[in-house]
Parts: structure tokens; sequence; C-alpha cells
């Protein structure tokens, strides 16, 4: 970004929660069902019928509220925010406005500088989704799918508090983290489950005033959401130093073009005239219930990254990776508990070999091909020596490839280290004998070349001597 | 009148109504009446009065999470003007 000039962004998150029926209805959320097939006469808005809360919904805000440490409302109240389009049936969306189920909420996140950085949360509150409008392959008309009408969601506000699109990329991965850890949503990108607004403008640095700002729509990855904002970042600054002015306009994230434009130049003002839906009664919370969440809660994100230093020792880098999903942590410590190999031994490899086999493969950590306890076995022969850590990447792709567990391996290809010093010393004596120029080099002071003998030593047994072993009886012989 | 004609072409737009030149006339007048005959509520004090979600002294009753909705389509969308391969059919929107 160009020196001088200060980023303000605030986001909005869109969260589908994960319940079985809708909001307000009893039809299923199931994703991928033909269409039209789970929009029942409540989501069609049909005449005389009345939406009745799901309670699952409450207990999900609730949940999310205690994990961002915001303000469970003891009262919420129902609006509807009305606007027509064919997606929406009733001619309103009910939403939550005046008395929004949660408020005043906080995340921490990393930021540039490595440093943890509060973002504020305005406000959560609960919501139906509309349904789909389909364009294509129709001539004069659109089709209307209303299978995800009444699908409840959870829209999260930010303060505006974000100064750089890495930063709302953190917070949005932050946020992603914690609605998964807390099962509240499946946070599927591509389905829609998972969506952001970024309300973006700029300001030279000083300037006290906000500038006007966009909104950008239609962010369903990471790297659009990073990508779009730096589009509009420049695109301001661009239009403020050439003596324009930035229109409060929203526009649509184009990631073929990467480019961002307006919606449609003439859209009327928003005018949603919210008023409480008479339909719904206030939603009460009691502090009883609060506090009964509050023992349901996971261990969050923050906190296991920082029990994951403490009583693992491991790197800060490595634990935030770990802990980045609660099904990747819990493979990790059911690893470690199975195991006498050191916890870090068990991060660089659930980090490196483990998360490249499932990233090459396509699999989910649920799927892998190599269970923890399956890794464990493996680890264990590191630690006690059965093996190379070398030879144990040959073993792991075996193990993944499905040709057992590691001790099966290990010994159907003969892969066992050999530790027995008399053995390896007679290597040791031969490649000593078959490299007289370098020995005499070595002994002239050529301490490098520590590393030629060692590799002749491990290719001559095929990588299977002891590396340790190895050193110490060539240092030893070599000096002698 | 408390609302002006530009109000009201506001409030026509927002709900999609097409009013001729007299339509408009007769609403300002009669829409200004409506607001006028609320507005008396202002004179009320209120500052203690928390504000009302629901004439209904009562709380929302919660529904478990079950899904008890089967599928319908064939019947619901006889009542559709346009259909084709289980979507309703709308005149085209431009996005």
């Amino acid at each position: 970004m160009k020196a001088g000039w200060e980023v303000v962004i605030g986001l909005e998150i869109h969260a589908q929660l994960a319940t079985r029926s809708k909001i307000f209805s009893g039809a299923s959320t199931a994703y991928g069902a033909a269409p039209n097939t789970q929009a029942c006469l409540v989501d069609l808005g049909y005449p005389g019928v009345l939406p009745v809360l799901n309670e699952e919904v409450v207990h999900m805000a609730t949940m999310f509220g205690l994990a961002v440490n915001a303000t469970v409302a003891p009262r919420s109240v129902f609006a509807r925010k009305n606007y027509f389009y064919p997606d929406l049936p009733k001619g309103y969306q009910i939403s939550q406005f005046e008395l929004p189920i949660v408020e005043h909420g906080e995340l921490y996140i990393t930021d540039d500088e490595g440093r943890d950085k509060r973002i504020g949360i305005t406000r959560a509150h609960l919501e139906e989704d509309a349904g789909k409008s389909i364009h294509e392959g129709l001539e004069r008309s659109s089709g209307i799918d209303l299978n995800r009408a009444g699908t409840p969601l959870l829209e999260i506000v930010s303060e505006p508090d974000l100064r750089s699109a890495k930063e709302a990329v953190a917070y949005m991965r932050k946020m992603h983290s914690i609605v998964r850890y807390l099962r509240i949503s499946d946070g599927n990108m591509q389905e829609g489950s998972f969506r952001c607004d970024a309300n973006v403008s700029v300001r030279p640095v000083g300037q006290q005033e906000l500038g006007t700002r966009t909104e950008l729509k239609n962010l369903n990855s990471f790297r659009f959401v990073e990508r779009a904002i730096n589009f509009e970042i420049d695109r301001q600054i661009e239009v403020i130093e050439d003596g324009g002015e930035v229109v409060q306009e929203t526009r649509l994230y184009d990631s073929d073009k990467d480019e961002t434009r307006p919606m449609r130049s003439k859209e009327e003002s928003h005018d949603y005239r919210y008023f409480p839906d008479p339909d719904l009664l206030p939603v009460e919370i009691s502090p009883e219930y609060i506090e009964t969440a509050r023992q349901q809660l996971p261990e969050l994100p923050t906190a296991k990254k920082r029990r994951f230093t403490d009583q693992y020792d491991l790197k800060p880098d490595d634990a935030d990776l770990l802990t980045g999903s609660r099904p990747l942590a819990d493979y990790f410590e059911a690893a470690v508990a199975a195991t006498g190999a050191k916890p870090q031994l068990v991060a660089n490899w659930v980090i490196g070999d483990l998360s490249g086999a499932l990233n090459r493969d396509s699999l989910e950590i649920a799927d892998s091909k190599v269970s923890a306890t399956e890794l464990a076995g493996l680890l264990t022969r590191i630690h006690d020596n059965t093996i190379s850590g070398k030879i144990a990447k040959q073993v792991f792709e075996a193990m993944w490839a499905g040709e057992g567990d590691a001790d099966t391996v290990i010994d159907a290809k003969g892969l066992k280290q050999i530790t027995d010093s008399t053995a390896i010393e007679a290597v040791v004596d031969e490649v000593i004998a078959a490299n007289p120029g370098q020995v005499a080099e070595y002994r002239a002071g050529k301490e490098k070349l520590i590393g030629f003998f060692v590799g002749r030593v491990m290719q001559a047994t095929k990588g299977q001597a002891n590396p340790g072993q190895v050193n110490q009886i060539l240092k030893k012989k070599l000096h002698d | 009148m408390s609302l002006s004609k530009e109000q009201v072409r506001h409030i026509a737009m927002l709900a999609r109504l097409k009013l001729t030149e007299e339509e408009y006339a007769e609403s300002v007048q009669k829409l200004s009446k409506i607001v006028d005959f609320v507005d008396q509520l202002s004179a009320a004090d209120t500052r203690d009065v928390l504000p009302m979600a629901h004439p209904l002294h009562a709380v929302q009753r919660l529904r478990p999470d079950v899904v008890t909705e089967t599928d319908e389509r064939d019947y619901l969308q006889e009542n559709a003007a346009a259909v084709a391969d289980g979507l309703y059919l709308v005149p085209k929107v431009i996005e």
C-alpha cells in the first residue's frame, strides 16, 4: 500500500448455523437437495403460517457470544427487514435490529508485526437466509430455488478496527476457526456456509474523520477477501489522488478479472423499514441458561495454543498451525498420548509429512489414511532407534499406501536400523580404506568432510545405519 | 400536510406501487391524516417507558431442532404461475 495512507476495514461475516432444521420451520437444511424439495409453507411465506424459533440457534448464538467474550442479551427481538426480491417470498427477511442476541465482543488476532491485536465485535444477530436465484440456462426467466430460504445465519459484525487486508484475513480465519471449534457452523466456504462482506475506506495518515466507505460483496474465500480489499484500497487512493471522491456504494468482487465494480449505478438508497416482527415474541435468556452453556464451551484456539506451547513445549508457530482446527489438534494430542517420542517430533510429522500427504490426496484429517495411533507407532520406532527419521519417511509412505502399520512395514522391507556397532565399524573401516585422499584431507583439518564420510556409510548401509552412531564411530576412527 | 408528495412517492416506490397523479394527491392527504393521528402519541411522556416489542407479555416458545416437514413440492407448485425443473420461474432478474 502507498505510504501516507491509512486503511479502515470492518467485516460482516455470515456463518450458516449447523442445525438440522431451519430457523423458523421444520424443513431440512441439508445441502444439495433437488430444488424446492426442502421449502415448506413457512419458508414459502404462505398466508396464515407462523414462524417458530429453533431452540438450537439460540444455544449456538449463546455459545458464540461466550466464546468471543460478549454480552449475551437477556432479551432480544426479531425484526422484519423489508425489501422486494424474487428469492424472498415474504417480502421481508426476519432478522434482528435494535436488540440483537449478542453484543460487545472481542477477538484477538496476530497483526503484521506478530503482536496480539484486539478486534472489537459490535454485534452478532440471528437471521434467516434467502433463497437462490438461478440465471443460467434460462431465456426470459430466472429460476428460484427456495431450499436455502429460512436457513439459520449468524451475522457477525466487527468494529472498523482492521487496518490491512492481511489483518482482515487473519480476523476471518480466527472467526472461521472459532465457529468450527464450537461446532456451530461447518464453515464450508464453497457451499456458502461462511461468507463475508467488507466495508473499506482510506484516509490520509493523521486524519481523524473516516473516509467514505464502499461495501464489497461476494467474498467467499480467504484469498478473495485479501485480493478484493487490496484492489479496493488502491482504487480508492487513486480516485482521491486524482482529485475525485469515493462514492459510497456496494461493489461486487469479480475473481476472474481480480477487480471490484459497482453493483448497480442507480441503486435506491437502502430503506429497509425495520420493525419488530409481530409473529415472534421476544427471546429471553436466563443467567442459568448462559451458565449451562458456559460449562459446555470447548477449549478455544487461543487457550489451546497457549497450552500446547506450555505443556508440550512446542514452537509457537507450530502450536498455531496445530490448533487451527480442532480435529487436527485432537489428532496431535492422540498421537502424543500414544508414543514416548517428543511432542515436537510429533508436531513436525503432523505438520510436515502427514499434512503433505493429506493435501496431496485432498483429504481432511478425519479421513487420514494413517491414524493418530499408527503415526504414534511409527514415531515410537524413531524414538527407540529402530529406524532413522529418513527411513521413517519411507515407512510412512508405505503406511499411507495401505501396506500395514509401522512394524509390519519395517519387517517386510527389512528397514530395521543397524545399531550393532561391530557391523557399523566394519562399514566405516571399508569407507576409510576406499577413500585415502579424503581421509588425509580430513586429518589435515578439513573437518567438513565428515559429511562426505557419513554419506558414504549411509549409502553402503542403504540408510539403515543409525546416523548418531555412524558419526561417533567415524570421528573416533578418523582421529586414530 | 405532514407528508410531502416526494415522501409519498418514495413510499410508493418502496412498496412497488404505481400511482396516478390523482392517486398521489389523495394518498398525500390520507397518509398525512394517519401520521397526524399516530403523532398524538408524541405528546405522551415516555421517559420511563421501555420500548415495547410485542403487546403480549409472553416469551418466545422454542421448537426442538427436528426435521418435521416432508417434500411437498409437486403439490405446492400447483399454485405457481410457472415452474421448470423444480424451480419457480419469475421474470428475468438482472443483476
